[in-house]
């Protein structure tokens, strides 16, 4: 890659400065307090990265089983059969996974990757890492209480993790853990899934706080509002969702331990039968209770695995296109809309509920609004890309790829926030394909982007071009080939959490009024599950180049040849690469906003955030602090 | 590396970082407390035709915590003032007062608990239901195996709504009653798996309760081992000494809401 050497020059002499140990990372405190309880944010981001990366190859693995039953129900699976017989014991019994096991496959799915894989990727890691150095900070306002987020999310992994191998296997009940469903099953798969989400909670209350902190406190002189990088925007509502959308959920929480634990009766109707018998419990409580509080913090968090992947999209795009990004403002204030107008749409997942018409209608409203900033800044994405020099490296492969694919995430959802149609829609593989097209190649593209684009700043190295492209394109197709035909299978009317894949739906239909009756499923639409299948097991295949990519480049890849490889603007890239403790070698200040790619009259095609006017003399070497 | 902000305030911001930290958790604390207020309203308003308890709890005691409550977010800012104008001795008494009161109040809060727990309802085979706080248990006594009696200082009523509406009986006469455990169909005393009032009562409590205890370690901590930072560097001592009060005028704050909404209706 070409690079620029003409930068502002004060730069460049403290790039390699030794001068003051005192607070550089030369301090000596030992392997344990540098790397794993180190209060240095970006070694917590990186593990909450690592951390967050093997849960959710975990995760994918609990689907790659799912979609193995459900392409093949009964059949035992190849190879790890009897390893998962050895391991969960009788759920999966002679290599065959139960629909016990089934159940608890796709609710720790669900779980696993949301709650330990993306937020944890796009919020923590990224946020940790980016975000006090993009305001010019030189660490989180709240060092420990970062460490302590870190800890208290590894602790509630882990306890996720165990509840595997305990007797009758993890929490069955999905990943939204519907009562009255998740008190009745008769394990303790539930218990630990509430416990685990309590530490999960409670992590990241404690990195929400201490986002808003830094963002607010800690921005360098002269990063004004309107200054900031538009990732730290996102990151900043996103980080206010968590602080109040989640604390609802820990209410239920506590509710459903109670229920669970002390027997009351808040989710649990009169008259509630459980296995045929009538439960001896008092009764009184509300079902529709855990699924408002529940979905209080389920829309929202929605907005919270798709916000920072905007953010990273936006800055890559910026970097790539070398131009402004395409209506600054307008992207704050939409991002601000979206946080605000997210809080009051949770409802479009009980249409089917029964509560009532008048309030499926206000949410639907609110649903539609909703979409307008959407689109305000999808639409501002696409603006940007008009004319501009686009450089096609590998992390800006995958954020224009993560245009489109969130674009048809988004567009199939409106169909399901207008209730009417909602009604034949609810529960199929549509909203499945909707919600993995928002989610997988939506955020999770924009992540490896992310990867890509600061992994030079972490490590002085660039990742292969060549493998990256490989793992772009192979990503693309094949997530393509898992998600569109479950459109296709939803509005045919397949069901999701069928453990059989629907063949006993199918046939119970069809042997008794013809094979055409409405509501069975055709032989095509079942032919589907096998393409699936083989599209998952690729789009497993084309993950192995990222994986090795990212610890053999550690060593072995292309170093780069100053500090700015990219030619951005924004402070992330005006620091020593990597970053040492305390991330700046001199007083930050900032004069100018986050994207002044070609600026007019400009020698380079840049200006960074912290080059001072013309005229103006740069800030002295030394750290005032 | 130093962390700007931690003890003076951010000249456009007007906040020390603290400060602010603890303004933003209050935040999702009241957000908390806002999903288990809202769990009461929908369970309150889903709850049988006469099945909605009114005047099981004692209002006396709640006045008394309230009092108790609010003398300690007086003693609470007291002990800050002492700090700011540099008067360690009277920060100390101030807050030894606020640690005194917060125990009283769970002094109270473990009682009100205890009269709970001895508290039976009794469905008998008759249809009747015998309610009061038990007295004894013959030796013999043993639910399953049906021998026995139990006594309770309550009354037998005919109708079970009776037994939820105290506030609209006037002169409720209480005596001895004796059952026997053949007689007996179901015993439950007033623990949370009850009813879904005192499921929400205690959890509401409960919680509060934790947040009392919560708070009581910090400020323990601040009054004991951790005053020692008053020595070395007291603005930031007397940060703490606010931030830890905000906390604790939110638990208060967190009462005043749950008096009303629990012992008045």
């Amino acid at each position: 890659m070409e690079t620029t050497v003409h930068q502002f020059p004060p730069y460049r002499e403290a790039e390699v400065h030794h001068g003051h140990d005192e607070h550089g990372q030369h301090e000596d405190i030992g392997f344990l307090r540098s790397y794993v309880f180190s209060t240095d944010h970006k070694v917590i981001g990186i593990q909450y990265g690592l951390t967050a990366l093997c849960f959710m190859l975990f995760g994918f693995f609990l689907m790659i089983l799912m979609r193995w039953q459900i392409a093949h129900p009964g059949l035992p699976v190849p190879f790890i059969g009897p390893l998962l017989e050895k391991a969960l014991g009788q759920p999966a019994a002679k290599g065959v996974i139960s629909p016990d096991l089934y159940n608890s496959l796709g609710a720790m799915h669900g779980t696993i990757m949301v709650f330990l894989g993306i937020v944890p990727l796009a919020f923590a890691a990224f946020g940790n890492y980016v975000v006090p150095l993009m305001i010019g900070a030189v660490d989180m306002t709240f060092p420990r209480v970062n460490m302590a987020s870190y800890q208290a999310y590894f602790i509630g992994g882990l306890v996720m993790l165990v509840s595997f191998f305990i007797p009758g296997g993890a929490a069955q009940a999905g990943w939204t853990s519907y009562s009255p469903l998740a008190t009745s099953v008769p394990t303790h798969g539930q218990l630990f899934w509430i416990i685990g989400m309590v530490f999960l909670i409670s992590s990241s209350l404690l990195g929400a706080v201490n986002f808003i902190a830094t963002i607010i406190q800690l921005r360098a002189p002269g990063m004004t509002w309107m200054r900031l990088p538009w990732f730290v925007w996102a990151q900043f509502v996103t980080a206010f969702i968590l602080l109040l959308a989640f604390p609802p959920l820990e209410a239920a929480a506590v509710m459903q331990l109670m229920d669970n634990v002390a027997h009351t009766s808040f989710f649990l109707p009169t008259g509630l039968a459980v296995g045929g018998q009538l439960a001896n419990i008092s009764g009184g409580g509300s079902p529709l209770l855990w699924q408002h509080l529940f979905w209080f913090l389920g829309h929202p968090e929605v907005y919270v695995l798709i916000l920072p992947a905007m953010g990273i999209v936006c800055e890559i795009l910026a970097n790539n296109t070398r131009k402004p990004i395409w209506g600054y403002k307008s992207l704050v204030y939409a991002v601000l809309a979206i946080g605000f107008l997210s809080f009051i749409v949770w409802a479009h997942h009980m249409y089917l509920t029964g509560m009532g018409t008048k309030i499926s209608t206000f949410f639907q409203a609110t649903t539609m609004i909703i979409s307008i900033p959407s689109v305000i800044i999808l639409t501002c994405f696409f603006m940007s890309l008009w004319g501009g020099s686009i450089r096609f490296n590998t992390p800006m492969l995958f954020a224009l790829a993560f245009l489109p694919m969130f674009g048809i995430g988004g567009l199939t959802g409106l169909p399901l926030g207008f209730n009417v149609s909602d009604v034949h829609l609810h529960d199929t593989y549509y909203i499945i394909a909707h919600f993995h097209y928002v989610v997988a190649p939506g955020t999770i593209f924009a992540l490896f982007a992310g990867v890509y684009f600061w992994y030079p700043k972490m490590t002085g190295r660039f990742m292969n071009e060549f493998w990256g492209r490989v793992h772009f394109w192979g990503s693309l197709v094949f997530m393509n080939v898992v998600f569109m035909p479950m459109f296709v299978q939803g509005m045919a009317g397949m069901l999701r959490r069928m453990s059989d894949g629907g063949a006993n739906y199918s046939a119970a239909v069809n042997s008794r009024a013809g094979a055409d009756v409405i509501g069975g499923l055709s032989e095509n639409i079942m032919a589907m599950h096998t393409p699936i299948l083989w599209g998952a097991m690729c789009l497993g295949l084309v993950q192995i180049p990222f994986i090795i990519n990212v610890f053999w480049s550690i060593k072995h890849g292309e170093q780069v040849k100053n500090d700015n490889p990219w030619d951005a603007t924004t402070l992330d890239w005006q620091t020593p690469t990597p970053p040492p403790h305390g991330n700046f070698t001199r007083a930050i200040k900032v004069y100018r906003g986050p994207y002044e790619y070609s600026v007019p009259g400009h020698a380079a095609d840049f200006t960074p955030q912290n080059e001072p006017p013309d005229g103006l003399p740069a800030p002295a070497i030394s750290i005032a602090h | 590396m130093d962390i700007p902000y931690t003890v003076q305030p951010r000249p456009d911001i007007g906040l020390y970082n603290a400060k602010l930290g603890i303004w933003l958790f209050l935040a999702s604390e009241v957000m908390l407390f806002g999903g288990l207020f809202s769990a009461y309203v929908l369970l309150r308003v889903g709850a049988a035709p006469g099945y909605w308890p009114h005047g099981w709890l004692d209002v006396r005691f709640g006045t008394l915590n309230t009092i108790l409550l609010a003398l300690s977010a007086i003693t609470t800012l007291l002990a800050w003032v002492a700090c700011k104008v540099g008067q360690f001795k009277k920060f100390k008494f101030f807050h030894a007062c606020t640690l005194l009161l917060a125990l009283s109040f769970l002094g109270v809060k473990m009682y009100e608990y205890h009269d709970k727990w001895i508290h039976y309802e009794i469905k008998l085979a008759d249809g009747t239901f015998a309610d009061g706080h038990l007295v004894e248990t013959s030796a013999d006594f043993d639910l399953a195996r049906k021998t026995g009696t139990v006594t309770l200082h309550g009354r037998i009523v005919n109708d079970e709504t009776l037994l939820y509406d105290l506030r609209s009986q006037k002169n409720i006469e209480l005596k001895e009653v004796t059952v026997a455990a053949a007689d007996i169909k179901q015993m439950q005393n007033y623990g949370p798996w009850h009813n879904t009032f005192l499921a929400i009562y205690f959890t509401l409590t409960g919680l509060h309760a934790l947040h009392i205890i919560g708070g009581s370690i910090v400020i323990g901590y601040l009054w004991g081992p951790g005053s020692k930072l008053w020595q070395k560097d007291p603005e930031r001592f007397t940060n703490r000494i606010e931030v830890s009060g905000l906390f604790w005028h939110f638990v208060d704050l967190v009462w005043i809401f749950l008096f009303p909404v629990l012992y008045l209706t």
